[in-house]
């Protein structure tokens, strides 16, 4: 069959699939007076399109920034703003002032959902065909496409528990396929509007920003190389500027909007997040003993600490391959390590893995359904059960057998080569992590993340430890995250210098 | 295993030397897999966020009451509810089975006083024992995908007709909304039907008529395509030999033969309705299964020769009365202003009678067995007069519901998958179908899922079929008609509902997407009469 039959019949199938989930319950669903994430993105519909932009940041009569207030950076507001005039169009009840918190109802339901989808459509998905048809090597183009779309955790998110991922992570990869085809300066400006979206994207930025700057050392920072980086500065900063244009008339306004954006005094972590803070508290009270500015420090500092192997490597040898891995390892230290995460950031880290399938079936793989995994506490608290074990199943069962994943976990398949060489001369016994990836340990993990679902779900916890159950989730969940870490940052560090890859080639 | 492979070959003939090792084949198993877990998943998804149900929903949950809490005497004169047990007693049985699983999930559904009970248990109960008994139809589509014709020369798994064939049948569109959202057990019926059309193919005849038996008990829809069966079974099976020009060599009537298949049918017959013989209450029973009470069409006409007859008459009295030729006092009052057409009187055409209809019904699909009397022409010819038979009488029936099509769809899509002739018909009949389907689920929520299964089978089989033929299969005027779908859903579903029409004739998208639906199921009635009756006169040409 021609390609682009078999290309929409995979994107009909994903979208089938993201609408059948989206028929579920959101967060919050008829739980007043907070309501979930779904009030929040309609509350800020309602503020957006009722009062003047300089006081969608502010606390004033008409915006209680204690009911969700907006805290993402302004695209996030302009897209609020775009849905709440077609929102006006249908039903002007919707995004009345005041009168309409807490609004639930069928139609609007619907109305929601479509405007995920209509996101999806238009910037996630066309991001993945591109990415899938022109950056991944190999027969099987096809197979990783329908494998990206069926990934569970995003469409979980967006479709059940209600929000625009698909938007920020799309701009995102949106971002890595201009950069892989080679325009930078595009790139830059992608990457720029995703991070104008949600300001967890800075988990991406570091690898976006070593890529850059170590193409630009490439091309000789005299000549061509200097051009290329006032090119991509002046993109970026006019970018910038384009986005916050209706702020920039008065410092206030920005200083209001960037202490929005960060608000340090949130705590370490909140609920149980699969991350070292959260699964450190099990030990001892981290939360408790030590001051939020030690906290602070001491996550800053634990995570430039792990992220900079990864970033140097990347400004030496700023490939593709590199560029990916170092995006993954970025992501998911700032995940594991950094200040104030949530449970749903894992979604940042699971974006690059998903371009790793096809060059790392069994560790990609692996981390997806782990990452979705740890988020099933919160599925529970939405009412998700059922579709977060048909989409889980359907997701590993696809991927498996599609991408033959258990059939390619040999040393070399796992790109641990080079590693093993390095490591003769050094400790034989630290050698043995290249033999943690292997088909027993994932069945074994499966089997695990099986029983403590079902745990989750038919077990009534103890009295004493009410929270048992998603402690052994994130723990459990932080385990597989903190290995994978450390694979990946070894199948990064340990590409020998030398070896040329073919996308590399095309790419550069 | 091995006494398969022989067995299937030789009734394919096709030399076993074809499969190579390597090649994609049909006994691969995991790409079969890969397809039913797919569409099982789907559909979990898709029920898992879907509670809002059907009056079939509250129909066979009713049954399971009914079955569960009354004695069998009482099964066909219970009625509290106005959904009363109107299939065969198998089907009863059925119910009855899964009544006992049903008491773990929830109780309740099976007071039969609980009219309209749907609890979370409930719902899930029921389209679980949907998806478990579509397990005899993944079966029976493996069964027909064994049966087909292979031609050497493709390697693409994707390009071979087994795969396509069971693409085609285990993601029909039909079958899922009408299983999985609607609500029905068409699967496990279908299965049963396919099953014996595959155990036919495969030259296992006594089985395919036990399977047939079973399911005329089942569900007696099934009897529509009974002359099929009943003379494709006496002329190939009961006659052992053929005379030399084709035609029926008398002496070879084998009583072995007829006696072994008559038993078949009696015996079953006896199980299923023979309790209810002894009890005296077959009458009743009767009465129940063939209520002649109910109108020409159904409230949504489905789309065959009625519905053109009905939009005939209507256009005809709407004109009659803006030329004056006739008094709006003296017209039966149509009550098509309700949104419902349940009972529709004719005023200018003579009204319809069910003897009418039969009559219709059976000059229909009369040259089509007698072309299979005539000039047998093995498994493949009795599959087509099948389809015949079931087309036909969807056609021309009594109270035809517009998911009876299902029954022509699937045993046609095993020809669609071995003739360019045939792929074309199927294509015009299984859109033009399945769009009509659609008036089934009308909620907004349904329409994003029902559109998107819609295209993903439609686009499917268009590409698949074009690849497996090599070349177009639609002339330009089909290709035309089949966009016009595309404009029909839009002005029905998009346009319609802003005008102000909406309120004071909501009838009129149902009316559009019946008639303009039934010209292309009636095209495509015409056009494989037309290929049998070509197949027919070259086979004559040939003995000449």
């Amino acid at each position: 069959m021609e390609n682009w039959s078999l290309v929409s019949i995979c994107v009909l199938f994903g979208l089938t699939a993201r609408w059948a989930v989206s028929l579920n319950s959101y967060s919050g669903a008829g739980k007043p007076p907070m309501f979930g994430d779904y009030e929040a993105q309609r509350h800020w519909q309602e503020v957006t399109y009722n009062l003047p932009v300089h006081e969608w940041y502010f606390n004033t009569t008409d915006n209680n920034l204690n009911y969700w207030g907006l805290d993402y950076p302004p695209l996030t507001a302009y897209h609020s703003l775009l849905c709440a005039h077609v929102a006006k169009l249908i039903n002007p009840d919707w995004v009345e002032l005041h009168a309409s918190r807490g609004h639930e109802s069928y139609g609007h339901k619907l109305f929601m959902r479509a405007t995920v989808l209509v996101a999806d459509l238009l910037i996630y998905i066309p991001a993945v065909v591109l990415y899938s048809f022109y950056l991944s090597e190999g027969s099987n183009k096809k197979k990783v496409f329908l494998c990206i779309l069926l990934y569970p955790g995003l469409i979980l998110i967006d479709y059940g528990h209600f929000q625009y991922n698909s938007i920020s992570l799309g701009l995102a990869l949106w971002g890595v396929v201009v950069l892989g085809l080679g325009w930078d300066v595009l790139g830059s400006l992608a990457f720029v509007l995703s991070l104008n979206y949600k300001q967890m994207e800075l988990y991406h930025s570091l690898p976006f920003f070593c890529y850059l700057l170590g193409k630009c050392f490439k091309q000789g920072l005299a000549g061509r190389g200097l051009f290329l980086l006032v090119k991509i500065a002046v993109t970026v900063l006019v970018t910038f500027a384009l986005c916050w244009l209706p702020f920039l008339s008065d410092p206030g306004q920005i200083l209001q909007v960037v202490h929005r954006l960060f608000p340090v005094g949130r705590g370490l972590f909140e609920d149980k997040v699969a991350n070292t803070w959260c699964s450190l508290n099990v030990l001892i009270k981290i939360k408790t003993i030590l001051s939020t500015d030690t906290q602070l420090y001491i996550s800053l500092t634990t995570t430039l600490l792990a992220i900079l192997p990864s970033s140097i490597k990347l400004l030496m040898k700023p490939t593709l391959w590199q560029f990916k891995l170092a995006l993954v390892n970025s992501s998911l230290a700032f995940f594991l390590f950094s200040f104030q995460v949530h449970e749903k950031s894992i979604l940042l880290p699971a974006l690059p893995v998903c371009l790793l399938l096809n060059d790392l079936p069994l560790p990609a793989i692996w981390f997806l359904q782990a990452s979705t995994f740890s988020m099933l506490p919160l599925f529970l608290k939405d009412g998700l059960l059922v579709p977060y074990v048909v989409t889980s199943l359907a997701f590993l069962f696809f991927s498996i057998y599609l991408l033959s994943a258990l059939e390619h976990c040999s040393e070399d398949k796992l790109r641990l080569g080079p590693y093993r060489r390095l490591l003769i001369c050094i400790v034989r016994r630290y050698g043995y992590l290249s033999n943690c990836i292997n088909k027993d340990h994932f069945y074994f993990s499966i089997t695990a993340m099986a029983g403590l679902s079902f745990m989750s779900v038919a077990l009534a916890p103890p009295a004493q430890l009410p929270d048992l159950f998603p402690l052994l989730v994130s723990v459990f969940s932080y385990l597989h995250f903190l290995g994978l870490l450390l694979y990946f940052n070894i199948v990064q560090i340990a590409e020998p210098p030398q070896s040329v890859r073919k996308n590399q080639k095309k790419s550069n | 295993m091995c006494y398969l492979y022989v067995e299937v070959h030789s009734v394919i003939s096709i030399p076993p030397r074809l499969i190579h090792r390597g090649q994609a084949s049909v006994y691969d198993t995991g790409w079969y897999i890969v397809l039913c877990c797919g569409v099982v998943l789907l559909t979990m998804t898709v029920f898992s966020g879907y509670f809002s149900h059907s009056t079939d929903f509250e129909v066979h949950r009713n049954w399971l009451a009914i079955t569960h809490s009354l004695p069998v005497s009482k099964w066909y004169h219970e009625n509290t509810s106005e959904w009363t047990l109107d299939y065969p007693p198998l089907f009863a049985w059925f119910e009855y089975s899964l009544s006992h699983v049903a008491q773990h999930f929830d109780k309740e559904m099976l007071v039969v006083q609980n009219l309209l009970y749907t609890s979370p248990a409930t719902i899930l109960f029921q389209r679980l024992s949907v998806i478990v008994t579509d397990i005899v139809f993944i079966y029976a589509v493996k069964e027909c995908c064994r049966s087909v014709r292979e031609e050497k020369g493709s390697k693409d798994l994707l390009g071979h007709p087994f795969f396509i064939l069971a693409a085609l049948l285990l993601w029909n569109f039909g079958l899922l909304i009408v299983d999985h959202i609607h609500f029905q057990y068409n699967g496990f019926l279908f299965g049963i039907l396919l099953l014996s059309v595959a155990r036919h193919l495969q030259g296992r005849h006594l089985e395919g008529a036990l399977l047939f038996t079973v399911l005329l008990n089942l569900k007696h829809i099934y009897l529509y395509i009974a002359p099929a069966y009943g003379i494709f079974l006496l002329r190939s099976y009961c006659f052992t030999e053929d005379n030399t020009d084709g035609s029926v060599r008398w002496s070879s009537f084998s009583p072995v033969r007829l006696v072994a298949l008559g038993s078949i049918v009696i015996s079953v017959g006896a199980l299923s309705f023979g309790p209810f013989i002894a009890m005296g209450q077959l009458p009743q029973v009767l009465s129940r299964l063939f209520p002649f009470k109910r109108g020409l069409c159904h409230a949504y006409w489905a789309p065959n020769v009625w519905a053109l007859y009905n939009m005939v008459d209507k256009a005809l009295s709407v004109l009659g009365v803006r030329l004056k030729l006739l008094d709006v006092a003296k017209l039966p009052k149509a009550s098509m202003t309700g949104g419902l057409v349940q009972e529709f009187q004719h005023s200018i055409l003579p009204s319809v009678s069910p003897s009418i209809t039969l009559i219709c019904t059976l000059l229909s699909i009369m040259p089509a067995v007698l072309s299979i009397w005539c000039r047998p022409r093995g498994a493949r010819g009795f599959l087509r007069c099948l389809v015949v038979c079931a087309l036909g009488s969807f056609m021309f029936g009594w109270h035809v519901h517009e998911k009876a099509i299902l029954m022509a769809i699937l045993p046609f899509s095993i020809l669609a998958v071995e003739s360019r002739e045939d792929a074309g018909i199927f294509l015009m009949l299984t859109t033009t179908g399945h769009y009509s389907l659609f008036p089934l689920l009308f909620t907004a929520a349904e329409l994003p899922i029902k559109v998107l299964l819609m295209l993903l089978f439609t686009l499917y089989s268009f590409t698949s079929l074009k690849k497996l033929f090599r070349g177009s299969l639609l002339n330009p005027l089909e290709t035309t008609y089949l966009l016009g779908l595309v404009a029909v859903e839009i002005l029905c579903e998009v346009v319609y509902p802003l005008s102000p029409w909406q309120h004071t004739m909501p009838f009129v998208p149902l009316l559009v997407t019946s008639v303009y639906c039934s010209l292309g199921v009636c095209y495509s009635f015409i056009r494989l009469y037309v290929s049998l009756l070509r197949q027919h006169g070259t086979d004559k040409h040939k003995q000449l």
